[in-house]
């Protein structure tokens, strides 16, 4: 029996629109009675969480945009507002740190809304017995960050755990920027011929974590591709290209930021396995552990669609090169042609990917 | 990447699909016999390369699709203890039993690890004396060798606290129980190269005269499986029945020998039961009399057990080569990788879960972008 049943069939237990959320939990209890770590790696298992649990309860238009953030006016002013968590292990990689992610992951989230990124909050989650050596440098590499991109930390809170409670730093920072054009960047915008632009090569954040996570040693070390975006989309922005919808390729990867634009465009896009580029190291090491790196996470990387005259100029801009285009197909998926010519479609993952047997 | 791309070459590929399509006077069924060449076949989309008259059936080759679901139930229950750290490969991990997945047993508060490979189990036994270490030893030929290794070692340098779940099974009994098989469909197979590069590939020379059917030892990349379709192809149209080896890059007549003799050395072939398949004799591989203080079913005293599989699922069909993923009613539907009912649901090499991956969903219509396939290379 699911949950729902069981509250019908209690007495006095409304099943009404705005009847008490926690007494009829839409998720079935049955199917994952506890949080799985899938249900945090951006796959099906989180969207899932998002419809049953987070869209619901708090219902309102703003979020039912799904967005990398919230877009609205105050006054005069188009603000753009969005916050994330860092819980990344190990705190220090090749190519960042948790200090240097938590910056460039919210002022990404900004740029991702076509905003001019100004200001961020950073609440920190201490362990207890946390070496105050590797907290200063986590945070003079947040100093650094913040000042490259352009923000200004000014505001925070830190709260300690007790040891075993945390691991090490947990971070969350929120950012406001402002939006100073006209454009609704949104995957609602994406139209039938628009070019799919994308900034560079794939897959390096996620080995990176892998590789130093894992203990895992490979001939060269893979740096991640941490960096903010939002010059990138400044630039595009100025230059006057009509940008029709950004997203930036964190958990989940290219292929889930793509299906989760066509499920909401509610159209088909088409891209070309040849012309994502993955760099050498990163595809020998996704080919030894049995992933594709069409799923694996990056951290200074985005995809911007852009109507077809537009698209070369674009590419110079933010030095990107075009994957693919959106077909007139209202059929909401992701098809690709393979590095052999054939065509599958691209599916977004329940999970983590996990490395195979053989 | 070199020694990758020339193997996953477009012009290439299209020149294969146009020799086989000249090649072809009549339909044949062939089998991959790996879940490797499964996976490979769908997310390259090879298959759409072939000409109508071949058929490409998925054989029981996914170590995760065949490990019997008790099995994945005693490995939940190892994992709940206190005094265990439980190791497994990644793919184990999201595999249901009836009791749950090892994940959820991670999520309950088990200590469950994911390793690369089962040296690093062994290592982990020694870096944590006061805990017993489990390795969920699962996999065919492939995975023997290492397995072995890890018990011969825990053996020789008294590692006490370590000890292996064993699940191996071997592919030449499974493809003669395919053959066997009244109403068997398979014409030709395209033998599994990572096998045959542990075992060779003289096991499949008797069964080639025996049933008549031809095996071409076969790599993983699309190009290695276009030219192993090619090979098969060529013997089934001149009636030739032979082994022929495609993957001679890799792959030995007579196989890795020192490999073999560390196999040979730690197991002992046993009858094994293959998830929707059912017991095949001399079909697997379990711990000698010698090191059978390293079995963890014996450590934990587990009981046996029948567990009763979901009969919505057709996954020992499809195993088996009698039925495609698309023609079972729950595809999709009701067994999806969220929510499976069978393990060819759940692995990334299981032939259902490739095709939820790769194909559309049933009525959902094809891609308007269409292969041009010329008729000449």
């Amino acid at each position: 029996m699911n949950t729902l049943q069981a509250a019908e069939s209690l007495p006095g237990i409304s099943q009404s629109p705005g009847a008490d959320f926690a007494l009829s939990c839409p998720i079935p209890i049955s199917d994952y009675p506890n949080v799985l770590l899938a249900h945090g790696s951006g796959g099906k298992l989180m969207h899932h969480l998002l419809e049953k649990l987070m869209l619901p309860a708090f219902s309102n238009p703003l979020l039912e945009t799904r967005h990398d953030g919230a877009v609205f006016p105050i006054a005069d002013t188009k603000l753009a507002f969005t916050t994330d968590s860092y819980v990344v292990h190990p705190l220090f990689f090749p190519g960042g740190n948790i200090g240097t992610l938590a910056v460039n992951g919210t002022v990404n989230d900004l740029a991702m809304c076509g905003a001019r990124p100004l200001f961020l909050s950073a609440g920190f989650i201490l362990e207890e017995g946390l070496p105050m050596e590797t907290l200063w440098q986590v945070i003079q590499s947040m100093q650094q960050t913040a000042r490259a991109a352009g923000v200004q930390i000014v505001t925070g809170d830190t709260k300690v755990v007790d040891r075993g409670k945390g691991d090490g730093i947990f971070i969350n920072t929120a950012g406001v920027g402002v939006v100073e054009h006209s454009l609704t960047i949104a995957p609602t915008r994406v139209r039938p011929g628009d070019a799919i632009l994308l900034n560079g090569d794939i897959g390096r954040h996620g080995m990176a974590i892998m590789a130093a996570r894992e203990g895992l040693a490979f001939e060269s070390e893979i740096e991640s591709d941490c960096a903010p975006l939002s010059a990138a989309v400044l630039a595009l922005l100025d230059a006057g290209i009509e940008i029709h919808c950004l997203r930036d390729l964190t958990r989940g990867g290219l292929a889930s930021g793509l299906v989760e634009i066509a499920t909401s465009a509610g159209l088909c896009i088409h891209i070309e396995e040849n012309s994502i580029p993955v760099m050498e190291d990163v595809r020998g090491a996704c080919e030894i552990l049995g992933l594709d790196p069409l799923y694996v996470a990056n951290e200074g990387r985005f995809v911007a669609f852009v109507p077809a005259d537009h698209a070369e100029r674009a590419c110079s801009i933010m030095g990107a090169s075009i994957i693919g285009t959106v077909l007139d197909d209202p059929t909401p998926l992701v098809t690709m042609r393979s590095a052999i010519g054939a065509n599958r479609i691209v599916d977004m993952l329940s999970g983590e990917q996990l490395p195979r047997i053989c | 990447m070199k020694f990758m791309d020339e193997y996953r070459d477009a012009r290439a590929a299209k020149k294969y699909a146009v020799l086989i399509a000249r090649l072809v006077t009549k339909p044949w069924t062939l089998m991959e016999v790996c879940g490797g060449q499964t996976h490979a076949i769908v997310r390259y989309g090879v298959d759409e390369l072939l000409p109508e008259g071949i058929t490409l059936l998925h054989g029981p080759g996914c170590p995760v699709c065949v490990t019997p679901v008790e099995l994945i139930d005693k490995a939940v229950q190892i994992s709940r203890r206190n005094d265990v750290i439980f190791t497994s490969f990644g793919d184990m991990l999201r595999v249901p039993g009836t009791q749950g997945d090892l994940l959820s047993s991670k999520a309950a508060g088990g200590d469950v690890r994911m390793v690369y490979s089962p040296l690093d189990a062994l290592k982990i036994a020694q870096e944590n004396p006061q805990k017993q270490v489990v390795f969920f030893a699962v996999g065919f030929e492939t995975t023997a060798p290492a397995n072995a290794m890890a018990v011969y070692q825990a053996k020789k340098q008294n590692i006490q606290n370590f000890s292996i779940l064993v699940s191996h099974v071997l592919v030449p009994p499974a493809i003669e129980a395919i053959l066997s098989l009244r109403g068997n469909r398979v014409q030709g197979f395209l033998a599994a190269g990572h096998v045959c590069a542990v075992v060779g590939y003289t096991e499949y020379e008797p069964l080639a005269t025996k049933y008549q059917v031809p095996f071409v030892v076969t790599g993983f990349e699309p190009l290695d499986i276009l030219q192993g379709i090619y090979l098969t192809v060529k013997q089934l149209e001149e009636g030739r029945a032979e082994v022929e080896n495609q993957y001679a890059r890799c792959v030995r007549r007579e196989g890795n020998l020192p490999a073999l003799q560390i196999v040979r050395d730690v197991f002992a072939i046993v009858p094994r039961k293959w998830r929707g398949i059912g017991e095949i004799s001399q079909s697997g591989l379990g711990l000698r009399e010698e090191y059978a203080e390293f079995d963890a079913e014996k450590r934990f005293d587990l009981a046996d057990f029948t567990v009763e599989e979901s009969s919505a699922c057709i996954s020992g069909q499809v195993l088996q080569g009698m039925k495609k993923p698309y023609e079972c009613p729950a595809f999709g539907t009701i067994c999806t990788p969220e929510h499976p009912l069978g393990a060819t649901m759940v692995s990334t090499e299981g032939a259902c879960a490739a095709y939820y991956r790769y194909r559309r969903p049933a009525g959902v219509k094809k891609s308007p972008v269409t292969l041009d396939l010329e008729r000449s290379p």
